[in-house]
């Protein structure tokens, strides 16, 4: 009988070998088929946290810091400690109620499960920080404080220089190819932005190993892949945070701009756009709020005019216009002209503000006396230079190659991001407008610094530093080292160069120099005067026009001073621009003067001092952009003050009442402060 | 045969002994290596707390008792194979009113000190009643009626298994059909197993309806092609739409009915996994807490799985090293002392050392099956069948599920997965194999 079915055994072998074959072949599949286990492998039990180095300190001319790290903290939980917790306690001192905290609780195991710790409250304010401190121990170990750096700015102060720090967005990731991470901060605007990749140091990341349950376990293969984080760079600046401060003042309740530059360098001294901000709004815990109220401003404090702000540059473009008369040889420096009260060369006469004999007897007076004639006159004499056949086309195309040269209509290039270049018109413009049919007269408002020109108040002062330099400047910028730096930066290589731009002898510039220094000691810009230096400017009064409910409509002149100090030996050259400010010598040449004395004796004596509160207390702004901005401001204040009276009601002697609240009282206490110190 | 007693060496197979220990002390290094957490080592090993010096305790007592079963004479075994039948299904029989529920388990039974399960042990019994049956004089087993009988056999401990939610446990003992299929069993029943195994596999996968256009053009293509055959036989034509209708029948009504009513819908979602599919049961036929359920298990049995593949899947081909594997060191596979203990292998040693231990199954299966064929009695041929049909069925699950070719069924990997009852059962079967084998001049009735 058993004969009877041994060759079954074959097949019962038959039938296990194939089996065999199947789950050998399952696993060529599994083990050597593809590397995608590996990963997985990887992901569930490797753990990369990236390391966050400190960023870079920004420090000005003296060594002061003027942006710097300082900690905040997070108070941290970790959801599967929380059995037996004194809930009350912790939402006593949050200012939470109980249905929040579950909800925050929740949301916490959401991101990140039960066993690892998540952020409870970012950023905590003084008050509860303080409270927390002391009592933690009550809520640990479900609870901790974990410290964070942030930005901040001890002076409050070049809040549109230094720009902000900012979580990237997916564009950014995608931009950077994916250099930065999710969650990652970077440098969004300012010199933050310009020298990121200096200021964010190098980041350094570390392997752990993690179990089921994301505990760390240790470190994966001792450390072999982890790198150190490196710390970001310093960098030193031109800035002198005295002057960037008194400027920033003096801006205060008012639109415009003040630069200062070192012609001798390039290097910016101050640059404040106003209205600004205090830079410490835009960190911390409330930068999205902050935010959104002044993107809806009308007086845009976002926006840094300084860069961007494009203004008719009026009478403070006569002195370039002398100097490519004088460089073209269509003037000497005794040229004249008679003027009594207008330029009739052209069709519509233009009005000059002396009418008395000799005003415009030469280069010189003509400067100091700012005679329109005289520059109406030497403009069309540089666009119908019989030297430069081919018509006021021609002509015109030498002119604006000067303007460029001088940094006008193109961008400078100065150390922040989203510079504006601001206007000189290209023939083709006027082809286009007149249908090739144009003279020098179509456009010799160009002379006077109106019509199709507009002019950034960075390049004014940059005009003043060629002015002193007696023909050349260097691109401003605001770095003038960073620590440790080597020949891989080449960040600062373009403020290296010396741009010259004109050939004209020092002897002549001279005498532009001397009309502009007629302008402080006996003209228009007397108020610019400071004890003891000489002094070159040059004040402005420029016509503006804006579109208001539709309509184009004159608006009050911009208010334009520039000048230069010491003459003999230049140390600053200044642009100030108050829009709708009146008069050059109004506001903008009081300012400019202040400016220049701040930096040049380091101090201000007591009596200018109080012109410095006079003009800060002086508000200037159109009455359209105030009344928008008041009714923003009304709607802001009638909901703080809800805000506030349900804080003050609710901290007062029923605290069971704070609980129910649906704001936390300790995020109230830091509006308010906040509110109570902003601008305005 | 008179020396046996002195000699307990003499015909004993060594080859299959040493494979047994190899298999028993990989198990215990992989025990070792998961469950091993920077304790004091003397003391992990000597206090017998941990799970590896347990395992070793186990080990130690299966030494002795395969000792004592070698000393045994065998015709102990074919003289109480029936009693321990009896005792078999008492003791399984016993778990219902005893047993404590253990991880949705109810198949332990627990006493002061010491718990076993009665359905692993059972297998044994069953083994040596079946060789018995098998083997007795007055056997025809060409006879439907003793086909029947041994099935009745098999399948009682099977349903008792299948009561207490051990369908894995009860599953096993379908491998006992490879016996009888080598005693004589028609290979008609092999076939139609494989085919129902083949046509519930594609039930799954396709749309039925497309499933019974595909059978009755198979059909159609048969009668097509053999239509020449039919005059001389017509049975074939009956047999063969008989076959089709029996098929359609059972994709259409009869595999929906059991999926349905028969099945757990946790178990019906694992057999779907299985073939990579979701499975969507009708909320309405549930209660609030089978939904639960089924979600519970639906999560674990998805999640063992894929933890497992990523343990094996990331050794690649040489492995991680002893103790460096970070899936089975940090518990991201479940249940790996136990029923997934074949991950650590995969991920510490990769490929080659998980066709190493391939080769060690696959030399012991055939190693047993070359034994049972050199016995002179049917009884010890039979039941060396019965090991080498349990062990095959275990290896192949086991592994298959670990790697996502068969459905998560709780059996454990023989020699090698955690625990006592399972160590002491496949020893006792091994050793009783061998014991017989050392007699194999014997005719045991």
């Amino acid at each position: 009988m058993p004969v009877l079915y041994q060759s079954r055994q074959n097949v019962i072998r038959i039938i296990i070998a194939i089996s065999f074959l199947i789950l050998a072949v399952r696993l060529i599949f599994l083990q050597l088929g593809s590397s995608r286990y590996d990963l997985l492998a990887m992901d569930n039990a490797v753990s990369k946290s990236i390391v966050y180095p400190e960023r870079g300190i920004i420090f000005d001319r003296k060594g002061k810091s003027i942006l710097e790290n300082t900690k905040t903290y997070d108070l941290m939980v970790q959801p599967n400690l929380l059995r037996g917790l004194d809930t009350a306690g912790i939402c006593q001192i949050l200012g939470i109620n109980k249905k929040a905290f579950h909800e925050r609780v929740i949301a916490a195991i959401i991101r990140n499960g039960r066993y690892r710790p998540t952020v409870f409250e970012q950023s905590l304010n003084t008050e509860a920080f303080v409270k927390l401190q002391e009592n933690i121990f009550r809520f640990e170990p479900g609870f901790f404080l974990q410290e964070r750096p942030i930005r901040s700015y001890p002076f409050k102060s070049a809040a549109h220089i230094l720009g902000y720090v900012g979580e990237v967005d997916s564009n950014i990731l995608r931009r950077t190819n994916y250099f930065y991470q999710m969650g990652d901060y970077m440098g969004l605007s300012g010199l933050e932005r310009f020298y990121e990749p200096i200021l964010m140091g190098k980041r350094g990341v570390r392997f752990q190993v993690k179990d089921n349950k994301n505990r760390i376990v240790g470190r994966y293969e001792e450390g072999k892949f982890d790198s150190l984080a490196k710390a970001g760079r310093n960098l030193r600046t031109h800035i002198d945070i005295d002057v960037q401060v008194l400027a920033e003042r003096l801006l205060k309740n008012k639109l415009g701009a003040i630069v200062a530059i070192d012609p001798q360098t390039g290097g910016i001294i101050a640059m404040a756009s106003g209205p600004t901000y205090d830079p410490n709004l835009l960190t911390g815990s409330l930068r999205k709020n902050n935010f959104s109220w002044m993107l809806r401003d009308t007086a845009r404090p976002l926006f840094n005019r300084a860069i961007k702000g494009q203004y008719p540059p009026g009478s403070t473009i006569k002195p370039m216009g002398a100097l490519i008369a004088l460089d073209e040889k269509v003037i000497t420096p005794d040229f004249g002209i008679s003027c009594n009260g207008a330029y009739y060369g052209c069709r519509r006469p233009i009005k000059c503000t002396h009418s008395y004999a000799g005003h415009a007897g030469n280069l010189r007076v003509a400067l100091a006396n700012s005679c329109n004639s005289y520059f109406s006159h030497i403009y069309r004499l540089a666009i119908d230079n019989p030297r430069i056949p081919g018509g006021a086309d021609k002509g015109y195309v030498k002119w604006k190659e000067y303007m460029n040269s001088f940094g006008l209509g193109v961008k400078l290039g100065v150390d922040l991001p989203s510079e504006d270049k601001g206007m000189i018109a290209d023939t083709g413009f006027y082809n286009r407008l007149y249908s090739n049919n144009w003279s020098s007269c179509t456009n010799v408002f160009l002379g006077i610094g109106q019509g199709e020109m507009t002019a950034t108040p960075l390049q004014m002062a940059n005009l003043m530093c060629i002015i002193a330099n007696k023909g050349y400047y260097y691109t401003p910028h605001f770095v003038k080292a960073i620590d440790g730096e080597t020949a891989a930066d080449t960040l600062l290589n373009p403020y290296k160069k010396r741009h010259q731009v004109t050939s004209i002898p020092d002897t002549i510039y001279r005498i532009v120099q001397l009309g502009m220094q007629d302008v402080i000691e006996t003209g228009t810009g007397r108020i610019a005067r400071i004890n003891g230096v000489s002094v070159a400017g040059k004040t402005g009064t420029a016509e503006n026009y804006g579109i208001i409910y539709g309509r184009r409509q004159k608006l009050d002149d911009h208010s334009w001073f520039v000048c230069f100090a010491p003459v003999e030996n230049p140390k600053i050259a200044v642009a100030v621009i108050v829009e709708n400010g009146g008069f050059g010598a109004t506001w903008a040449g009081p300012m400019a003067g202040l400016i220049m004395e701040q930096y040049l004796k380091d101090s201000l004596s007591a009596t200018r001092l109080k012109e410095v509160e006079r003009i800060e207390q002086e508000e200037i702004i159109i009455p359209i952009v105030k009344q928008k901005r008041n009714r923003l401001d009304s709607l802001r204040r009638e909901k703080m003050k809800k805000v506030i009276m349900r804080a003050t009601a609710m901290s007062g002697k029923n605290s069971d009442r704070r609980q129910q609240g649906e704001i936390p009282f300790t995020h109230l206490v830091a509006i308010k402060s906040e509110y109570e110190e902003q601008f305005i | 045969m008179r020396n046996s007693s002195f000699d307990i060496s003499k015909g004993v197979d060594w080859g299959v002994v040493i494979v047994y220990a190899l298999l028993v002390i990989t198990g215990i290094a992989s025990i070792f290596a998961t469950t091993y957490r920077n304790e004091d080592l003397l003391n992990g090993f000597l206090s017998f707390n941990t799970d590896y010096s347990r395992q070793m305790l186990y080990f130690f007592f299966c030494i002795i008792l395969a000792v004592f079963i070698l000393l045994t004479d065998s015709k102990f075994f074919t003289a109480t194979a029936n009693i321990f039948y009896i005792i078999g299904i008492i003791l399984m029989l016993l778990v219902f009113p005893f047993h404590t529920d253990i991880k949705g388990t109810q198949s332990i039974i627990r006493l002061p000190g010491f718990q076993f399960q009665p359905a692993e042990l059972c297998k044994l019994f069953v083994n040596l009643a079946l060789a018995k049956y098998l083997s007795s004089l007055d056997m025809d087993f060409k006879k439907l009626r003793s086909q029947v009988l041994a099935s009745l056999f098999i399948l009682g401990p099977a349903v008792l298994a299948v009561l207490q939610s051990e369908t894995g446990l009860a599953l096993v003992y379908l491998s006992f059909f490879l016996v009888m299929y080598r005693e004589g069993m028609s290979s008609t029943v092999l076939w139609i197993g494989f085919s129902l195994t083949f046509l519930v596999i594609l039930t799954l996968l396709l749309d039925p309806d497309i499933l019974a256009v595909m059978l009755t053009v198979f059909a159609g293509i048969l009668i097509f092609v053999l239509r020449r055959q039919f005059r001389r036989n017509r049975s074939l034509l009956f047999f063969i739409i008989g076959f089709w209708a029996v098929f359609v029948g059972i994709q259409r009504f009869a595999v929906p009915y059991f999926f349905e009513k028969v099945l757990k819908p946790y178990q019906v979602q694992r057999i779907y996994a299985t073939v990579g599919k979701d499975f969507e049961v009708d909320p309405e036929l549930m209660t609030e807490d089978e939904i639960r359920k089924m979600n519970d298990k639906k999560k674990a049995g998805n999640y063992n799985v894929k933890q497992s593949k990523i343990a094996i899947g990331s050794g690649g081909l040489f492995g991680k090293g002893l103790m460096q594997g970070t899936q089975t060191r940090y518990d991201f596979v479940p249940e790996q002392r136990t029923d997934f203990i074949f991950c650590t292998i995969g991920e510490s040693y990769g490929f080659l050392g998980s066709i190493v231990l391939l080769g060690l199954y696959l030399f012991l299966l055939f190693r047993i099956i070359n034994i049972a064929e050199r016995q002179r009695s049917t009884f010890s041929r039979a039941y060396a069948y019965g090991v080498a049909s349990v062990f095959f069925f275990h290896v192949f699950v086991n592994i298959g599920m670990t790697i996502g070719i068969v459905p998560v069924i709780g059996i454990p990997l023989p020699f090698m997965s955690f625990g006592g009852t399972a160590l002491i059962t496949y020893t006792t079967m091994l050793f009783i194999l061998l014991r017989l084998d050392a007699d194999r001049q014997m005719i045991l009735r």
